[in-house]
């Protein structure tokens, strides 16, 4: 069992984004701590990519800025690496196949390991192409996380099957980024799952609100959110800490 | 692995929203493309409404001002709407139309393949929405103006480099957003399977012709076919039918922009590594952390750090050969054929072109050789000019 499974163990999870590098390597650090002693449950770190197609503007312009600001695979490896060494929180990516391609499988998912990043999340990489990194990442003892999305229907029950960690509910059509109204047909997409698999499952894409965190979790194990987060960092910059405290607890305190 | 692989590259690297509809694709083209009446109508609107079988036309005066192989221009530039791309588009529109879907969405560099959807779309009567990268609509401004008098509504793209790559991005994220009315007419032989298949079966028609009027002229096959490759559905197209005839060289001539030791290139094959982006795994030009690298050419129909991933198998397996071309020789070919032959093609075949001048003349004379000119070039005079330092206003 991996460590990500502590993160549902207490109630209701909140799962917390940073683009790694955003606006700073130092800045992103201190964030994610900001996030942990928060109450975060599990923090996803992206590693940023030049044309992140799953990403509304949001995040996509996170990825730049991170980019033009000197982030590197490596870095980020060093950014888990200090955030490991300070908290607890299960830690784990996200990024595009491309970049973790580049480095290197092997490399990257023992590096993963070293550093002490527990899972991944790529969304170009579906099911059916996982084959290429699933046993070099449980060699590593990284889970592979695996998405669900409101036209995966029959598919489902496979993906929550060979799931590993949590299992990531894309809440609605389209890209990240904030929206007013999420898919009504949720609850169900996450029963299918559920009556499949005993795996958590987190609802993510277009989550900003405390009211959409209470809806969500009277069905899910947990939310994710990305875009308002990052948000928060484009809007405050260097002095976005204290902001992204109160926005975490306020979500804690909604799902709680 | 998943389906659709060319030796190692091919495959289906897109986000889970969009698995289900990509199938429902592969089962709607593998079963129409044999479907007698999907055949008929296909046939039928590439005959009648494209013009085709495109002419291959002997180039007599090319021929002797290189004084080696005969040269064959195989005439896509006068097929309707300019180029090769009304092959796989309409192909495209068809299968969208069959499988219920009312609008689709496509990506442009140059316009050639926006202007084709658009074309495609007004015929069959179906929604159409282009994504066009900001610099692109500026480059090509009357290709604009083209689809929007075709019905289709233009979106300027402004992320990333505003070029043909971050054009696929978005129309990907549309795509993402709303697939149970809409089909995506991917332009090249790229993207996630089945496109790279989709588009380059609607393509070979181009070497389907070829093959059989070269052998009614020549009595034997050609020493080589030459083609532009951007993602590389002409030269596709160009190459199929004659991947059996081991005899026959296939060489793709890439943009090499500024030059290939520059920053200023889009020579996927001579300067891009493995990778995956855009659905595919493939070559890219990209830099040592797997960030996709800008690119440049004069030729906004090659500018792009990708190729289709059966070439990149084509090249791995050395079955074909690809070259890079600058801009500098892609002009100089540009006025050579215009002055030689009367014809002005577009900047994108102006690169084979470039490529044919250098290895011609070596070629004996009783060899012949098949150029794929793709496109015409009443889109690109204006922007040759500019090159040349003369302002035109269009």
């Amino acid at each position: 069992m991996s460590k990500i499974a502590n993160a549902f163990d207490h109630g209701k999870a909140f799962i917390g984004f940073v683009t790694g590098g955003d606006p700073t390597l130092e800045l992103s650090e201190q964030y994610i701590l900001a996030m942990a002693r928060a109450g975060a449950d599990l923090i996803e770190i992206g590693i940023p990519f030049s044309d992140p197609i799953a990403e509304g503007a949001t995040i996509q312009e996170a990825n730049l800025r991170a980019l033009r600001a000197g982030s590197t695979v490596e870095k980020i490896f060093g950014l888990a690496g200090r955030a490991r060494a300070q908290i607890q929180t299960p830690l784990v990516f996200l990024t595009y196949l491309n970049p973790v391609y580049r480095y290197g499988y092997e490399a990257f998912f023992a590096r993963c390991a070293a550093v002490g990043v527990d899972g991944i999340i790529i969304p170009d990489l579906p099911f059916e192409e996982q084959g290429e990194l699933r046993d070099i990442c449980a060699a590593n003892g990284v889970d592979l996380i695996s998405l669900i999305a409101p036209t995966s229907k029959q598919r489902i029950a496979e993906i929550a099957r060979c799931a590993t960690g949590f299992l990531y509910a894309v809440s609605s059509m389209g890209v990240t980024g904030v929206r007013s109204e999420l898919n009504s047909g949720l609850p169900g997409m996450i029963q299918l799952a559920k009556a499949t698999a005993k795996i958590p499952v987190a609802v993510g894409f277009g989550v900003s609100s405390p009211a959409q965190a209470k809806a969500i979790a009277q069905y899910a194990d947990g939310v994710i959110v990305g875009s308002a987060i990052v948000k928060l960092v484009e809007q405050y910059g260097e002095a976005a800490e204290p902001h992204i405290d109160r926005y975490v607890r306020e979500m804690k305190q909604a799902i709680g | 692995m998943s389906a659709g692989r060319f030796g190692e590259y091919g495959g289906q690297y897109i986000p889970e929203t969009l698995m289900n509809e990509i199938h429902a694709l592969e089962q709607a083209y593998a079963h129409y493309k044999d479907d007698p009446a999907f055949v008929a109508e296909l046939d039928g609107l590439l005959k009648e409404y494209a013009g085709r079988p495109s002419l291959l036309y002997d180039a007599k005066k090319l021929t002797a001002a290189l004084g080696g192989a005969r040269v064959y221009l195989k005439r896509e530039d006068l097929n309707h709407t300019g180029s090769h791309k009304i092959n796989n588009v309409l192909g495209q529109a068809l299968l969208a139309r069959r499988m219920g879907k009312t609008r689709v969405i496509a990506e442009t560099g140059a316009g050639q393949h926006g202007v084709a959807t658009a074309t495609a779309a007004a015929l069959l009567g179906l929604e159409c929405e282009i994504f066009m990268g900001r610099e692109d609509t500026e480059r090509q401004a009357l290709n604009v103006y083209r689809m929007e008098l075709l019905g289709a509504k233009v979106h300027p793209v402004t992320s990333g480099t505003m070029t043909l790559k971050d054009a696929v991005n978005e129309t990907m994220r549309e795509w993402v957003s709303r697939t149970a009315d809409t089909h995506y007419v991917l332009g090249s032989v790229m993207g996630p399977h089945p496109f790279p298949t989709i588009v380059r079966d609607f393509q070979s028609v181009i070497s389907r012709e070829a093959r059989a009027q070269i052998l009614e002229r020549e009595g034997k096959l050609p020493a080589a076919v030459i083609a532009c490759v951007g993602g590389g559905s002409n030269a596709m197209g160009m190459f199929y039918h004659f991947i059996p005839d081991k005899q026959v060289r296939l060489i793709g001539c890439e943009a090499a922009g500024k030059g290939v030791d520059t920053q200023l290139h889009a020579a996927t094959i001579a300067r891009g590594e493995t990778g995956v982006f855009h659905g595919m795994k493939s070559l890219f030009c990209q830099n040592s952390e797997g960030q996709i690298a800008p690119v440049y050419s004069i030729s906004a129909g090659l500018d792009y750090p990708g190729i289709g991933p059966e070439h990149a198998n084509l090249h791995a397996t050395g079955r074909a050969e690809y070259v890079p071309v600058t801009d500098d020789e892609a002009v100089d070919a540009f006025e050579f054929l215009a002055r030689t032959e009367g014809i002005i093609c577009a900047v994108e075949s102006a690169h084979a072109v470039a490529h044919a001048r250098k290895i011609v003349p070596a070629m004996s004379s009783n060899d012949s050789i098949i150029l794929c000119l793709s496109g015409r070039g009443d889109k690109d005079v204006a922007a040759i000019a500019r090159y040349k330092g003369r302002e035109i206003h269009e």
